[in-house]
This record gives C-alpha cells, structure tokens and sequence, in this order.
C-alpha cells in the first residue's frame, strides 16, 4: 500500500519540477522564434543581441526540460506497469507521436538555433527557431491529448480490463480536450512573458541595456493584454466543461458539499472531509452558479452526490484552485496598470511599477503548478476518471523499501540539478544580454571549408561580448 | 485479414534503439574518457565535439521507450519493473550528464564538480544499459501480465559483464569519434585510446559470446544448431575483419574510416543480440506477438511513423552536416 503512496509523491515530483521548464520553453522558443523573424526583417541589432541572449537562457531550460522528459515515459513502466499495460493501446501510440512529430524536429533544431548562426543562412537560422517553437507545440497537443483521455475518456471498448481502441479521433478529441489544450498553453506562454516583462522591468530599474529593455517590456506587455483576458474566459469556459464531466472535480474546486441551485462562490474555508462541511467559511451569494452555469439559480452538485471512497481530496483540490486563481487576478491587475501607464508615456519611469513586475515574474510557475495539481488531484481517486482507479495502477512487484529509495534519490538528485539550475539562470539574468555591436560574423565565415584550428580560432568568436559582458557592469 | 505490422514494428524499433546505441553510445564514450584526460582544454573541445548533437542522440532513446510502450506494452509493462534500478541509475547518470553539458561552462560554475557529474553520469548511465541488456539475454519470469520476480534480481555475474562490456565498447565509440573529431596532440590521444579499448571491446565479445550460450540453452540451441550455424557465421566472421580494418585505419591516420567501423562492430554485436533473442521481445515467455498492442493502434501508428521517420532522418542528416568537420572551439558553450 506504501509502494503506492510513495509511487504518486513520485510521480508527483518528478513531473512538477519537468512541467517547469515546458511552463517556460514553450513561450520563450515562440518570443527567439519572434525575435528571429524581427531581426531578419528589420536588421536591427538590438533584436539579435536580444535574441542571442535569451537563446542562452532558453538552452538551460530546455536541456533541463529533455533530461527530466526522459525520466517521465520510464515512470509509465516502473512504477505504474498495470495502468501502461491497460491503457497503452489507447494512448500509447498518442505519446509516441509525441516523440516522432515534436522531440526530433526540437533536437535536430535546436543544435542550428544554439550554435549555428555562423554556419547555415540566416533565413535558415530564423527558421530553426519557428520549428522548435512549432516543436514545444505539438509537443504540448500530445501530452495534453494523453492527459485529456485520462480525464475525459472516449472512444475505447473494455476487453479483460484493459483499453482498446475503437476510434482514434474520439481518443485524441475529448471533451475536455480542446478547452485543457488552449487554457495550458496560454498559460505556458503567459508564464514566459511575465519572465521577459520582469527582467526587463529590472534591467530598467537599474538603468541597464535600455534599448533591449523596452523591447522586452513593450513585446511582452502589448502580448500579456490580449493573452491574460483571454485566459480569464478560456479558464471560465474549461470549468464549465468540467462541471459537465468531471463534477466531483468542480465540487471539491468550491468546496461544496451540498447540492443546490444558487450555489455561493466560497472566498476562503477549511474544508473538513471527516465532517463533509467547510470550517471559517467567507463565501459570496449565488457567485458560483453564476459563473459555473452562467444563471443565478443553476444546479451545482455537491460532494455529498459521491461516496467517499469517490471523492478526491478536497483540501488540495480547493486551495490550489484558489492560489490559481488568485494569482490570475494579480496578474490583470499587473498588466491593466502597465497598459494605463503605457497609455500616459509613463511606463518606463515609474519605479514601483517596474519593480512590481519584476516581483511578478515567478508568479506563472505557481500558477502553472497549481493549475496542473487541481486538475490532476481533482481526478483522483481515478487514473482514468470513473474507470481505473490509481490504486490498481501500480507495478505490483515493488515493495515500500524499493520505492522509498528511487523517491529519496529523485528528491535529492532534483534538488541538486533545479536548485543548481536556477542560480545560473539567475546568474545569467544579472549578467544581462551581450553588449556592442558583434561585428558581422555571419557573411565572414558562413561555411567554413577548413578545418578550423581551436588555438588560432579562440577568442575571435561569435561569443567575444559574452566573454566581455562577464566583467559586469554595475 | 489485416496485414501483421508486427514484425515491421520490430524493425522500426529496433532501429530505434540501434540508432540510439551508436549515436548517444560516442557521446556518453566521451563523457567516460573524461577519467583519462585531465587537461582542461582538451575536455571543453571533447565537449564542444558533442554538444550540438547529444540531445538528438537522446532522443532515440525517448522513441525507443515510447515505442516499446506504445507498441509492445506487455513488454514494457515487465521489463521496466524488472530493471527498475538499473532504469533509476542509468536516468539519473543521463540527467546529470546532461545538465553538466550547460552548467560545467557557465560563468562563475563549479566546474570541477560539473565535470565529475558528466564523467560519472555518462560511465553510470552505460553501465546501467549494458545491465539491463544483460537481463534481456537472461529473461524476465512472469505471473499472469506482470513481472514476478523482485526489484533487485537485476544483480548477477552475467548481467555485469556485459555492463563493462558496454563501458567498453562505448568508449570505443567515443575514442574513434574523437579521433574523426580532434587534431594534434588530442588526437594522437585518441588514436592510442581507441587501440585498447579496441582490443577490450574483442576480449568482451569473446566472453560475452562464450558465456550467452552457456547461461541459456535455447540460445545455444539457436546457434550451434545446423544449417544456423551456417547462416549465422558471417556475424563472427565479420566482426574480425573489421576489427582488422579499424586498427590498420587507426595505423594510418584516417580520420573518418575507424569511426565508421566501431559502429560496424556494434551492428554486428546488435545483430548477434537479435538472432538470439527473436522472436522474443521479453523473453523467455512474451513474445512480440504475445506483447503487440491492438491492431488498431499499430496501424493509426504505422501511417505517421512511415511518413515521419525518412523526413526525421532527412533533418538529422542536415543538422550533422552542418557540423561536420573538426571541432571547432569557437561554437563551443559560452555563458
């Protein structure tokens, strides 16, 4: 029974440190990929320097991104054999698209956009970036039409308990799927420009590279204006759409026992599971079937609809949906504030403001964690909702002692590389894009026909401002 | 009657993890030679030889997991528990292999610890694949659709020979590579590397090949048994003339031709490997046939995968060769 407990922290773990860097690569390879195309176009170098800085960045990230992704389809045979035997025949062949359509064309790319801008055109170079940004894409419609089928499942027949397909469409397009799918990847891309407006909010504070700095924030503040609102209404949409297949979900996201018409919307409470009602209760009148059914005195089920051994755990389910949504109306605030202060000339000399959004910057990861931990808790107790539950997914040859050993390890090996990779993000975000112009490398040695030797070569490179910048202007 | 994919998906993945054995097997060989070159320089050009393409590499990994999944997930679903720590080590070697690729050169880094985490982590993480290829050839009981045995059968002479058998060989790989890859002293470096590990790569064969049919009589059987032993006898055969060839190519300074007949060796070292254990994709009970997911999936599969794997290997191609030539040190990591 441990070897179960200790198999989801697992679980739970490794994907939320992998979600990270995908909440944070996905966007950033859209913006090199902008970017790019800014800089082919227009010649300015003030978007390549930009651009160059920020491929770095986005190199850290991603690298750490493969090495936690190879871990994640591993965790599918180890740890939950049962549930890969039974279902692979649905969403197998979902997850190996994954890897035929999205990781091949990232990887082969990726090489060209970090370390060849010398070596192919630069309409090649350019191109690079848009496919592994199209690459992070379709990456994400795989893994999320997975994830969907798991939530909303359709389009299989049960034969000796286990899944087999009947129409791979109705697998890949589940109910759920087009509203997870667009709110997931607006997040992801919200996550992305609350970083880029942050650091340029910082740089700005402290008078530093001006000029890429008001790219940065004017890009991803013009981009965040259209994106947060936008979110708001996907994210009511896709609550809707849970409340239609996944009500035990939306119950525990209210933290609403009972089953009624007119349902308040519940501000802060202490659900209490044992007791089946909530504890300090701040709730608003009939806010939740507003909002949830668009009419003041629709029908919403409570908790209470479910035996217990049905229900997921509440706590969880209300509080992460909380700090979601909580940090969802910081954001607006954030980005109306900028888009006044924008509008009266002022956003680049208000210090509070450039510091408000540099405080802002994290706030998409929590939001993208807490979002994810909703809706993956708010389907337990099932792995897939209503049909197989996550205590029969388990590998059954593993003992306690053999899971809490791989736990402690991935705990410890986690800490070491995220905590390790996080300074020198942090680093590299202090040392700023690379200064002065770089000297029009890219005509000079476009092809390089001989070999080039490592000592007469050292120095005269692409990179000579990186090495200079190391200096740090203060 | 529907046409049988099964064995077309055989040869696919078996592709798959060919692929990813000689393409991720040079650069974790260069992550491994670390441990014999101290001189700083000389590793950031090792480095600089693979950093554009490891992560390709490892993505033939990912299609080799995500297909055994997708379309032998019988197998997948024993296999994975039988191997459950070699999988954890050998994952954990890769992740911090790979970090150490971005980390070891930043500014201001602990390099020195980064580079003991990507000498250890490409060493661990091949010692693990060569043990789980070991607990391939040895099989895997099964109860009903599970693993029956425990997480730590994995342990056993058989299975850590061919562990070091695959340090080895990898190292061979990595050895030729930089030997294509370098110039000067590095190079001559190399050449004198991929000699001995050359002559440990045979030494491992010869015992490997010995002990297989030893350790599983239906291997024997498969071999020694006529007319096989006739078909089958190319594979030995060829296996000395190459190794003939790379050592007389190693003698002459070609730069590319021993690169390309480690990767034989392998070929032929696979080969072997899928006589023996066909058609088995678990074996000694689960056959392909037996693990094989619904015909359904197979074919909603096969249709992108036909279509995708030539373009696949199309930009793969022009992603090499826009690397091609000797390293150079300016496109190296510099943050």
């Amino acid at each position: 029974m441990d070897a179960l407990l200790f198999s989801r922290v697992q679980f739970a773990w490794v994907i939320a440190f992998h979600i990270l860097l995908p909440a944070f690569t996905v966007g950033l390879a859209c913006y090199i990929a902008t970017l790019e195309v800014r800089w082919w176009i227009t010649k300015d170098d003030t978007v390549r320097r930009l651009s160059a800085y920020w491929i770095k960045i986005f190199a850290i990230s991603f690298g750490m991104g493969v090495v936690s992704g190879i871990v994640m389809p591993f965790q599918f045979g180890t740890n939950w054999s049962r549930y890969s035997d039974s279902a692979s025949p649905v969403i197998g062949s979902l997850l190996a698209y994954e890897v035929v359509t999205a990781f091949f064309l990232e990887a082969a790319f990726l090489g060209v956009l970090l370390f060849g801008r010398r070596l192919v055109p630069q309409w090649a170079h350019a191109l690079s970036a848009v496919l592994v940004a199209l690459g992070t894409l379709l990456s994400s419609f795989w893994i999320l039409a997975v994830n969907s089928w798991m939530q909303t499942p359709q389009g299989y027949q049960m034969i000796d308990g286990r899944f087999l397909p009947v129409s791979m469409f109705d697998i890949i397009f589940t109910p759920s799927f087009p509203y997870r799918l667009t709110h997931t990847v607006i997040a992801f891309l919200v996550t992305a420009a609350f970083v880029i407006l942050g650091v340029g909010a910082l740089y700005l504070r402290h008078n530093r590279f001006p000029a890429e700095s008001k790219i940065m924030v004017r890009m991803s503040l013009a981009f965040l204006g259209i994106m947060v609102p936008l979110q708001v209404l996907v994210g009511d949409l896709h609550g809707i759409n849970s409340l239609e297949y996944q009500p035990t979900k939306v119950a525990a996201m209210e933290g609403l026992w009972d089953t009624g018409r007119g349902v308040p919307a519940s501000l802060f409470a202490i659900p209490d599971e044992k007791a089946e009602k909530n504890h300090f209760e701040i709730a608003i009148p009939k806010l939740a079937s507003l909002y949830l059914t668009h009419s003041f005195n629709g029908e919403v089920k409570g908790l209470k609809e479910w035996p217990r051994e049905d229900r997921p755990p509440v706590s969880i389910v209300y509080f992460a949906f909380r700090i979601m949504v909580g940090i969802g109306i910081l954001m607006l605030v954030t980005v109306y504030t900028g888009l006044v202060l924008w509008k009266r000339g002022r956003l680049f000399d208000s210090p509070r403001y450039l510091r408000l959004c540099t405080l802002m910057s994290p706030v998409g990861f929590i939001a993208v964690l807490a979002g994810w931990t909703t809706t993956e808790v708010g389907r337990q107790p099932w792995v897939i909702y209503g049909l197989m539950r996550t205590r029969d997914a388990v590998t059954p040859s593993l003992t306690t002692t053999d899971v809490l050993i791989s736990l402690l390890v991935y705990i410890v090996s986690y800490a070491i590389i995220f905590g390790g990779g996080f300074f020198l993000l942090r680093r590299l975000i202090r040392i700023g894009p690379p200064v002065g112009p770089e000297g029009e490398v890219h005509e000079v040695q476009a092809h390089p026909n001989r070999p080039l030797s490592a000592v007469t070569e050292h120095d005269t490179t692409v990179n000579a401002p990186v090495i200079q910048k190391m200096k740090r202007p203060q | 009657m529907m046409l049988d994919l099964v064995p077309l998906w055989a040869g696919i993945l078996s592709l798959a993890v060919l692929m990813y054995v000689l393409l991720d097997g040079f650069d974790l060989g260069v992550g491994i030679l670390f441990f014999f070159r101290r001189h700083d320089e000389d590793r950031d050009m090792m480095v600089a030889s693979v950093a554009p393409i490891w992560d390709f590499n490892e993505t033939w990994l990912i299609l080799g997991s995500g297909g055994l999944l997708a379309v032998f997930p019988l197998a997948f679903a024993v296999v994975m528990p039988a191997v459950y720590f070699p999988i954890l080590l050998m994952l954990l070697g890769l992740l911090f292999r790979g970090v150490a690729f971005e980390f070891r050169d930043a500014p201001e880094a602990r390099k020195h610890y980064w580079n003991i985490a990507f000498s250890y982590g490409s060493l661990i993480a091949t010692f693990m694949q060569g043990i789980v290829l070991g607990n391939f050839i040895r099989g895997f009981p099964v109860s009903g659709r599970s693993f029956a045995g425990t997480s730590w059968d994995w342990i056993a002479p058989f299975p850590l020979l061919t562990g070091l058998g695959l340090v080895v060989g990898y190292s061979l790989l990595g050895a030729t590579w930089l030997f294509m890859k370098t110039e000067g002293e590095l190079q001559e470096w190399a050449r004198r590397m991929a000699r001995w590990f050359l002559l440990g790569l045979l030494a491992f064969i010869l015992m490997i090949s010995i002990w297989t049919p030893l350790e599983e009589p239906r291997i024997a059987q498969r071999w020694f048994s006529l007319p096989n032993l006739l078909y089958f006898s190319p594979v030995p055969l060829l296996t000395m003339v190459l190794a003939l060839i790379l050592w007389h190519a190693l003698n002459k300074g070609r730069d590319v031709l021993p690169f390309l007949c480690a990767m034989g060796l392998f070929v032929l070292s696979y080969t072997g490997l899928i006589i023996s254990l066909w058609p088995y994709v678990a074996p000694p009970s689960i056959t392909l046939w037996a693990a094989a997911t619904a015909p359904m999936s197979q074919q909603f599969l096969i249709v992108g995968t036909m279509f995708l794997l030539p373009v696949i290997l199309l930009y793969v191609f022009w992603s090499y060769w826009v690397f091609r030539g000797k390293v150079r040190a300016d496109i190296a990591y510099h943050h």
